[in-house]
């Protein structure tokens, strides 16, 4: 094997998650985010969780979430409404870290 | 659960355990809640520790804990647009024992530390998270967890970068993205021989290589490598202010680069990416840090703001080791005085201070501002590429002396900003 380009996707599906489909550890309030002009999530996320749709409104998927943060740090519009981190057991799961 | 614990901490990575261990040791009663399937389930490092700082804080942990590969040569390249200059650094100092920094996976040594921690006598509850810390009059007396209250004299914040539970005491905001960087990372199997061969080493060293220049677009930060025993750390760390504020490039687009230059690509050439982690660095240095203490309440490691990028390196886990080691120490005294209010646990900013973590972070405070230079990431790259080429370019014809060669590098404008850059580089 040689290290081609890997999608983020496909990076993603090299960890172990457990996603739980209960609860949402981050959840947006899309108005909020349709009058944010700079979408800066569009760019920190290491995981491009943050993506726009074909009408220009920001979609977001927890389930590949590496719990980092920086999404947290960088939405000035508060379109962010909740930011915890996932319930015990469930999330990413590092095998080396 | 109806017992009181002398200490609850919040979160099972370096501070935390550290903590944990220490208390334990001497006899507390600690319960530690880590919300991971286990302890370095949700921790993430760029790949390197640097045991000396702490050796003596921990003496008996270092001899069987499962570390990768000591470091022993230091590497830096220099990538601009079409060339690059590679230094390595390797000496007798960092070639024998007692050898001075490792390569190092969280989810393995964090797992074993919790192991040994346990040994000592500290009780670890894995999977569990915790939700709110209890406050009765002002005081921290316990946290809530997956419904349950429990009850402790201090609690013990070791919960990382973002914090939540310092928040809630109301004792630090949400960071700034000025102050942070996000650092993203594969791990890239190979065999052991491979990675022996492909780096010069001998057996059981490591190397450890730092990649500044084009590869982050002018962003400040830079790629990083570090050898384990069978596999490559490979990532980044980049400024989050940066990369909010350019929108030229994503994150993962920045490492995708990264890893096609072909200086990274022969590195990890025929290696298998087997896993893909982000982390938040707080970055902020001496000036973003924010209160330590209030009552009942210690803060320690990330979840503190105690990170360090000096350019030639970014450190947080030693500062994690030994702060979550001086809480410890702060409770221990508290106990004995029955007196766990800020006052009294005031005690563990003062252990800290007299300690190298906050000698680095005040030796080193002017560097965030000092490296937050886009010079360094562009321009020198750029330029030292230029200077080698020119050196040892043999064109068809004859080749120029080299000293005016050289000279037309040192015209006046480029002296004056080198002199500039300069004088702001001695504050560090």
């Amino acid at each position: 094997m040689s290290i081609e380009k890997m999608t983020t996707t496909e990076l993603l599906s090299l960890n172990k998650f457990n996603v739980d489909e209960e609860e949402a550890h981050i959840i947006l309030d899309k108005n909020i985010c349709a009058k944010c002009d700079d979408k800066p999530c569009l760019y920190v996320c290491p995981a491009l969780l943050y993506k726009l749709d074909k009408d220009g409104n920001i979609s977001f998927d927890y389930a590949g979430c590496l719990e980092c943060g920086t999404c947290r740090l960088v939405c000035k519009a508060k379109g962010i409404t909740k930011w915890v981190y996932p319930r015990g057991t469930f999330g990413v799961s590092f095998r080396y870290g | 659960m109806d017992e009181k614990f002398d200490a609850i901490i919040v979160g099972g990575g370096l501070a935390g355990l550290a903590s944990a261990y220490t208390l334990a040791q001497n006899g507390l009663e600690v319960l530690l809640l880590e919300r991971g399937d286990y302890s370095g389930a949700k921790n993430v490092t760029g790949g390197r520790l640097y045991v000396s700082p702490v050796r003596d804080l921990f003496p008996d942990l270092w001899k069987k804990a499962p570390l990768e590969r000591f470091i022993a040569h230091e590497e830096v390249a220099m990538l601009a647009g079409e060339r690059s200059l590679t230094l390595r650094y390797s000496g007798n100092e960092l070639a024998n024992e007692p050898y001075q920094s490792y390569s190092i996976l969280r989810a393995k040594f964090d797992r074993w530390f919790a192991k040994q921690a346990e040994r000592k006598g500290a009780a670890i509850i894995t999977k569990t998270k915790v939700d709110d810390l209890i406050i009765e009059n002002g005081k921290v007396t316990g946290v809530l967890a997956a419904g349950d209250e429990l009850k402790a004299d201090v609690v013990i914040a070791c919960d990382g970068a973002m914090s939540l539970i310092s928040e809630r005491m109301g004792i630090r905001s949400p960071g700034l993205p000025k102050d942070h960087a996000v650092g993203f990372k594969e791990i890239i199997e190979l065999d052991p021989n491979v990675i022996e061969d492909r780096f010069g080493l001998a057996d059981g060293e490591g190397a450890a290589r730092l990649f500044m220049g084009e590869v982050t677009k002018g962003k400040f930060g830079g790629g990083f490598l570090y050898t384990n025993k069978e596999s490559i750390s490979l990532g980044m760390v980049v400024s989050i202010k940066d990369l909010m504020e350019d929108q030229d490039v994503t994150a993962p687009e920045l490492m995708d680069n990264f890893k096609l230059r072909p200086e990274v690509a022969k590195l990890i050439r025929g290696g298998q990416t087997a896993e893909y982690s982000a982390h938040v660095i707080p970055e902020g240095g001496y000036k973003a840090l924010s209160k330590l203490f209030a009552d009942g309440l210690l803060v320690a490691g990330d979840a503190a703001g105690l990170a360090l990028n000096i350019g030639v390196t970014v450190r947080g886990m030693e500062y994690a080791l030994a702060s979550g080691y001086y809480a410890a120490q702060a409770v221990i005294a508290a106990k004995e005085a029955n007196d766990f209010t800020a006052s009294k646990l005031s005690l563990y900013e003062k252990l800290l201070n007299d300690s190298f973590v906050i000698k680095d972070f005040k030796n080193f405070k002017e560097a965030p501002q000092v490296l937050d230079n886009p010079r360094f990431f562009n321009h020198y790259p750029e330029f030292v590429g230029n200077m080698m080429k020119d050196i040892y370019e043999i064109p068809a014809g004859s080749k120029d002396r080299l000293y005016p060669t050289m000279k037309k590098y040192m015209k006046f404008g480029e002296l004056w900003a080198m002199l500039g850059d300069l004088r702001k580089v001695m504050k560090i």
